[in-house]
């Protein structure tokens, strides 16, 4: 499913912008204007109040990633863009999940929770909403498996990721 | 000092070193119109926003300063918006200043409140929403820093009334002496990579067939000395884009003109046959590629660019070249004075180039008496009775592809034209703003009778400021360059393109509007006509030249084909097999 599998490699852009009104308006309408194709996109404010940063995962496919990152940087409140090579960056994104579970089968969810490292959140007469941390493909493994259950209500954030420091633990 | 917004606004203009503004006031931005009143900067009046848009592209053009308009909210936003996009497509430096509703009302529907911001930020380089009357002078700094500096290109600055008003305790501030401009993402890099340089001037010593493909950021760099130097230097020719004639002397025995969708044969051929395209401040457009896997197949691209996002856009270059075109050429002409240019023999390739000049001249025939004039006609004796640098600014259409191709640039800056955007109406306020800027000039605007139809009412302005612009109007009658169209791709089935032989009356017009008006039907009576418009000086003058509906514009590349496919003029086409 992924486009990386066709070939097509997803790039992670970290754009650090000015903490200004409008600046997020002005990266989307670029996306949209330059028919390049965003996969996920997730923003927050950082250690900096005046800096904000967004994490935008682009489909490769769409146009050369060089052209992407020189258009971006064009916008005058674009400070700072990093092109995150794979396996030299921590990428995360947070899952909350409601799924439909009749009380039989809650151990067996929990079971499988447990061992993705997933939390459960508020339960209910016959569903149940969990959490789940994680890397992309993480999620995805594990959002095909609450699939046979009935997902009832599904929100993910989007990536987010920073480049690796000299020695990464994980 | 102690201040309020708008005369704050002023000053920071002039500041800048703004001698001349563009504008129409309205509601939300009157409180900036009274202290204009006391200030140095002239204000020039208009009839219609768009107008003044075009006059600032067109003072900028013609003086490389920024060009500067100021209006209010809503509708003359809205109007200014046509030209702000001309200018983003062209580069060209401008500031537009917009009223707003105050801040309080915005986001309400307010009357005349319209999301300008929201609206321009994909057609201007950056555009600034201005809350607080304290950052006035800094965001005026920020904006014209913006404008001039780089690939240039417009800013626009939308401005509440609250923080304009003196009326209003917002609008209260202390104007400091020294305004810092804070602009953490906007960085400038003119400097080029000297190893790039090495490479593409290794690639120069070794083409066969090379040719210099010229863009309008030569003009933008101010580097048409720089390149003379280069093109004499290695003896290569040069084409120049529709952005970029006058940049290289048409003169010049190295100069073979306008290539592209109705460039000349040689142009359009050579580059299409060269193996190395040296592409200065150039940016592959369409109407110069044209099928773009068919575009100069065999030819490798040195590219250099102010603006990296050029670099790779279209074609990949093997030597891409961030940086500013002067200091680029300038680089490489010392390089070369140190290596040489190379030893490579030229001869054929030369030959070849003096083959097509001689086989594909540009041609048109004359008219037999009692036809309407040829339009090409006109703009040879046009050409042949004005100043070498006379200023030259025309609409969009065959009539300014026959200006392009028929008057001899040999200055820099005397042609200006929407290349980018293609706007109808651009010529008159161009030419205003033009010979605004250089009031000892000649100015001449070439316009087709559609084109004048849309901004004529700008004769007023000039009769009324005194800005004694000429008029040459090419007037076929149709939407000429829409009717060539039909006629060669839609079996001359001709849809919504005839004006009017009659209505208007162009001479009444424009002497109702103040102007010094003639007709012209007769070849015979075309120089006479010209030579009593280049006498007057007191009022803006208007020739109608009635031409020949028929005419077409050739060469051509027809939309989608490659330019191998170039369509010759019907007396060419044997030339051809
Ligand atoms: C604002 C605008 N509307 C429509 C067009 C499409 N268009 C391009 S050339 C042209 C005809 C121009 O007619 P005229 O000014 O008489 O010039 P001519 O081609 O006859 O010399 C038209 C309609 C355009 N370029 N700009
Ligand atoms: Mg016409």
């Amino acid at each position: 499913m992924s486009a990386e599998s066709q070939g097509h490699r997803n790039h992670t852009l970290v754009v650090t912008v000015e903490n200004k009104s409008g600046v997020l308006a002005r990266v989307a309408s670029l996306f949209a204007r330059r028919a390049f194709n965003i996969r996920s996109l997730a923003v927050a404010p950082t250690e900096d109040d005046h800096l904000s940063r967004i994490t935008i995962v682009v489909d490769g496919e769409s146009a050369p990633i060089e052209q992407v990152v020189n258009q971006l940087d064009k916008l005058i409140n674009v400070v700072d863009i990093q092109d995150l090579q794979p396996g030299h960056a921590i990428e995360r994104e947070l899952m909350l999940v409601t799924v439909a579970v009749e009380p039989e089968h809650r151990d067996d969810i929990v079971e499988q929770l447990d061992r993705a490292g997933g939390k459960v959140m508020s339960v209910g007469a016959d569903s149940m909403m969990l959490s789940l941390v994680g890397d992309p493909e993480h999620i995805d493994t594990f959002e095909n498996l609450l699939r046979p259950f009935g997902i009832l209500e599904i929100q993910r954030t989007g990536r987010v990721a920073l480049a690796n420091l000299d020695e990464t633990i994980e | 000092m102690k201040t309020d917004g708008g005369q704050a606004l002023i000053r920071s203009l002039e500041r800048e070193g703004v001698e001349v503004m563009f504008g129409l006031p309205g509601g939300a931005i009157l409180p900036v119109y009274d202290p204009i009143i006391d200030s140095k900067i002239r204000h020039i009046l208009v009839r219609h926003e768009q107008g003044a848009g075009h006059m600032a592209e067109g003072y900028a053009q013609a003086t490389g300063k920024p060009g500067v308009a100021m209006v209010t909210s809503g509708p003359a936003a809205t109007n200014i918006v046509t030209p702000l996009c001309d200018a983003y497509l062209d580069s060209i430096p401008m500031v537009v200043i917009t009223g707003q509703v105050p801040t309080a009302a915005i986001g309400t529907d307010a009357f005349q409140e319209c999301d300008t911001t929201g609206i321009t930020a994909s057609i201007t380089k950056h555009n600034f929403l201005v809350t607080e009357a304290q950052d006035i002078p800094r965001v005026i700094r920020e904006a014209f820093h913006i404008a001039t500096t780089g690939r240039p290109g417009p800013v626009l600055v939308d401005i509440p009334k609250d923080i304009v008003d003196p009326t209003n305790p917002r609008s209260s501030l202390e104007l400091e002496d020294n305004v810092e401009i804070d602009l953490p993402g906007y960085k400038v890099d003119t400097s080029v990579d000297p190893e790039a340089i090495q490479k593409a001037v290794e690639l120069i010593q070794n083409a066969e067939r090379p040719i210099l493909y010229i863009g309008g950021g030569i003009l933008k760099s101010r580097a048409a000395e720089s390149l003379l130097e280069l093109a004499e230097l290695t003896g290569i020719h040069v084409v120049t884009t529709l952005m970029a004639r006058g940049a290289f002397p048409d003169s010049h025995e190295l100069c073979l003109g306008m290539p592209g969708m109705h460039g000349n044969f040689t142009a359009v051929t050579a580059m299409q046959e060269s193996d190395l395209l040296i592409a200065l401040g150039a940016r592959f457009d369409d109407r110069v590629t044209g099928k773009l896997d068919e575009f100069a197949v065999s030819a490798k691209i040195v590219h250099v660019d102010i603006d990296p996002a050029e670099l790779g856009k279209v074609r990949r270059p093997d030597v891409p070249i961030q940086g500013d075109c002067r200091t680029a050429i300038e680089a490489m002409v010392s390089v070369i004075r140190d290596s040489g240019s190379g030893d490579t023999d030229r001869t054929a390739w030369k030959s070849r180039i003096s083959g097509w000049q001689e086989r594909f001249p540009l041609v048109y025939e004359a008219s037999t008496p009692g036809q309407a004039l040829k339009p090409q006609f006109v703009i040879e004796k046009l050409r042949d009775a004005t100043p070498a640098d006379t200023i030259v600014a025309s609409g969009v259409g065959q009539h300014q592809m026959w200006a392009s191709q028929y008057w001899t640039f040999n200055h820099p800056y005397t042609w200006i034209n929407s290349g980018g955007l293609g706007t109808m109406g651009f010529s008159i306020p161009a030419a205003i703003g033009a010979k605004v800027g250089c009031p000892d000039k000649m100015v001449w605007a070439v316009d087709g009778d559609g084109c004048f139809q849309m901004t004529a009412q700008e004769l007023v302005t000039a009769r009324v400021e005194n800005i004694p612009i000429k008029v040459a109007l090419l007037n076929n009658s149709y939407l000429g360059m829409v009717r060539q169209w039909q006629d060669m791709f839609y079996e001359e089935r001709h849809s919504e393109v005839f004006l009017s032989k009659e209505i208007p009356d162009y001479k009444g017009w424009a002497e109702s509007m103040g102007c010094f008006a003639m007709r012209v039907d007769d070849p015979d009576e075309v120089e006479e006509a010209i030579a009593r418009a280049n006498e007057v000086e007191d009022r803006p003058v208007v020739i109608d030249f009635r031409t020949a509906a028929e005419e077409k514009v050739y060469p051509m590349v027809a939309s989608g084909t490659g330019n191998s496919d170039v369509i010759v003029p019907p007396s060419q086409e044997k030339e051809i097999r």
